[in-house]
């Protein structure tokens, strides 16, 4: 890792306990990203990933340490730093085009009305809301309301877009569609993107890198998973590829198992350097009984 | 044959507002001559005792009379006789000021408690104390203060109209979503910009609830601050009528507060209907 767009230092959380003393939610969290990189949180509730999503927006402090976004410490929001809310978060007041020419206006203040339409329209247009503009998020349906969001959230050109959950209030067809857009529009922009999830199969088509956390209260992050699958995956065809249940299984075993023992089991756990796994045809894998596969009529046929 | 809710609602309604004149009329007819009276005698004791007249007018007295001030509303034959349509433009008037006031006063000092916890606690007990007190016990102090009826009648809306409009904005701007304040802050934008972008048309509904409430308050209270202080206006008209025991211009003032008071709901309903947002 040797180029640190996005670096994260040894930040920690605290809350005052109720008996007087405190919650550690997490401590000395490191975590850097290169850029133009995809990557996702994978954690269970309560360890922390929203307040690590917050604390990258700038929209929450850390109690210790410090954020460094391209070579500089930050410090509140930015308009460098999209966020894409879990919620949506428009303004139910404002039409489709007025959610994302707000965007536009704040970031370039001294543009005119017809050049800020021109850009929000564009992004709209990105997102496959053409002819929508003039509705209002009332009018919209779950997925339409999060194009929106991403619309809004890509409309000022942020170095980093960061997204809470983005899809998981959205059915599985939608989600599916906002999954190949999100991907496509990062890949054509190279942007680079921080998202959290709770969804396997989301962070193995979206992510290059998958961050793994422990339960919480004193979460830590407890590996790296670097994608071994190649850029150009698609959406349908993923599950063919040799190296996804490897993957998959070694995510799913740390939800379900590890991410609960990993502080027990593992004491020599160095926070600034995080192991990164890449896993591949090393997995075990479960091999089908010899009967059935004389039986099977795909052999036959392959024969 | 099935007629829509509305009309059906209408007809009950015409029926029900019938039934009440033909009740209204009935009660108040004369009930023939009274017998066994000498026609001088007859003369000084009036209609009421000859006839059997009610006191109380009838609807067709109170219809004619109506009709009358309808046909001249802004005439002017001194102090203690003017038109209704004047009465009513006076009492308008010092609540549309008294209540412009209030408005100034209490939706940037609600929006000032909402936003600071701060100002808002040390506030708390002030308002908690001052809201509870009835318009009109200000009204001795504003009197010895202002030494002017009209101005004191005017502070007296304002101080009751006050309370529900910055109480209602403050509630508003402090119950603002947080997600719509942590958008505007990703975007970078300013405080001014903030609380005229987002939390201004998102309290909206809320603070034209409170607006609403407060005129309906300022209308109550002005024909009883008109009663205290005199001279003109609605509620002035009123106590005037009564003293001169004209319960026909009473009862038609009674309807005009309550007509003039629907309206002046109706409108800010209106306004608050504009500034509601679907969600």
């Amino acid at each position: 890792m040797t180029d640190k767009f996005i670096s994260i230092e040894g930040i920690a959380r605290r809350y005052p306990g109720a008996s007087g003393g405190t919650t550690t939610v997490f401590e000395n969290l490191w975590l850097s990203m290169a850029r133009g990189e995809f990557g996702c949180v994978i954690g269970h509730s309560g360890c922390g990933k929203t307040t690590v999503l917050n604390i990258l927006a700038g929209l929450d402090e850390p109690s210790e340490g410090a954020v460094i976004v391209d070579g500089q410490a930050i410090e509140g929001t930015s308009l460098d730093r999209a966020v894409i809310f879990q919620s949506h978060a428009l303004l139910p007041w404002r039409t489709v085009l007025g959610n994302v020419a707000y965007a536009v206006s704040s970031k370039w203040r001294k543009w005119d009305r017809a050049r800020v339409k021109a850009h929000a329209q564009k992004f709209i247009d990105l997102v496959g809301l053409t002819g929508s503009e003039h509705k209002r998020p009332s009018e919209l349906s779950g997925g339409m309301k999060q194009r929106v969001g991403i619309a809004r959230a890509l409309s000022i050109t942020p170095k980093i877009m960061l997204m809470d959950e983005p899809f998981s209030a959205l059915d599985a067809l939608t989600r599916g569609t906002l999954q190949d857009e999100v991907r496509r529009i990062c890949l054509e922009t190279g942007q680079t993107a921080f998202m959290i999830t709770h969804d396997v199969d989301e962070a193995i088509y979206l992510a290059d890198k998958i961050f793994l956390m422990t339960n919480g209260p004193g979460a830590v992050l407890a590996e790296i998973v670097e994608n071994p699958l190649p850029k150009d995956r698609g959406r349908i065809d993923l599950h063919r590829h040799p190296y996804y249940y490897a993957l998959r299984n070694h995510i799913i075993d740390f939800l379900v198992t590890r991410s609960k023992s990993f502080t027990a089991d593992v004491t020599n756990h160095d926070p600034r350097n995080v192991p990164t796994v890449r896993p591949g045809l090393t997995e075990p894998t479960i091999v089908s009984s010899p009967r059935a596969i004389e039986t099977s009529p795909v052999q036959t046929i392959a024969r | 044959m099935t007629f829509s809710l509305r009309l059906r609602a209408a007809i009950v309604s015409v029926v029900l507002f019938a039934a009440f004149i033909g009740v209204w009329h009935l009660a108040t007819r004369s009930s023939g001559p009274a017998t066994n009276m000498s026609p001088e005698y007859a003369k000084l004791m009036g209609l009421t005792a000859t006839q059997g007249k009610s006191a109380m007018p009838g609807p067709l007295d109170v219809g004619a009379k109506l009709w009358e001030h309808l046909k001249r509303p802004f005439y002017d034959n001194g102090p203690n006789d003017k038109g209704l349509g004047i009465q009513l433009a006076y009492s308008i008037g010092r609540v549309g000021l008294g209540y412009l006031i209030a408005v100034i006063v209490a939706i940037p000092l609600g929006f000032l408690i909402g936003m600071s916890p701060l100002i808002s606690r040390a506030l708390d007990p002030f308002i908690q104390v001052l809201k509870p007190i009835s318009p009109l016990a200000w009204m001795p102090l504003a009197l010895y203060t202002i030494k002017d009826s009209s101005i004191s009648a005017i502070f007296v809306i304002f101080i009751c109209s006050v309370w529900p409009m910055l109480l209602n904005t403050a509630f508003g701007v402090a119950s603002v979503r947080k997600e719509w304040i942590n958008v505007a802050r990703t975007l970078e934008v300013g405080t001014v910009r903030r609380a005229f972008t987002v939390i201004l048309p998102a309290a909206a509904p809320t603070i034209l609830t409170g607006m609403r409430i407060s005129i309906g308050i300022a209308w109550l209270v002005i024909v009883a601050a008109e009663m205290l202080v005199g001279g003109t206006g609605i509620g002035y008209f009123v106590w005037n009528e009564w003293n001169n025991l004209s319960i026909t211009n009473v009862i038609i003032a009674i309807l005009m507060i309550g007509i003039v008071g629907m309206l002046l709901d109706q409108i800010l309903a209106r306004f608050t209907r504009m500034v509601t947002f679907p969600e």
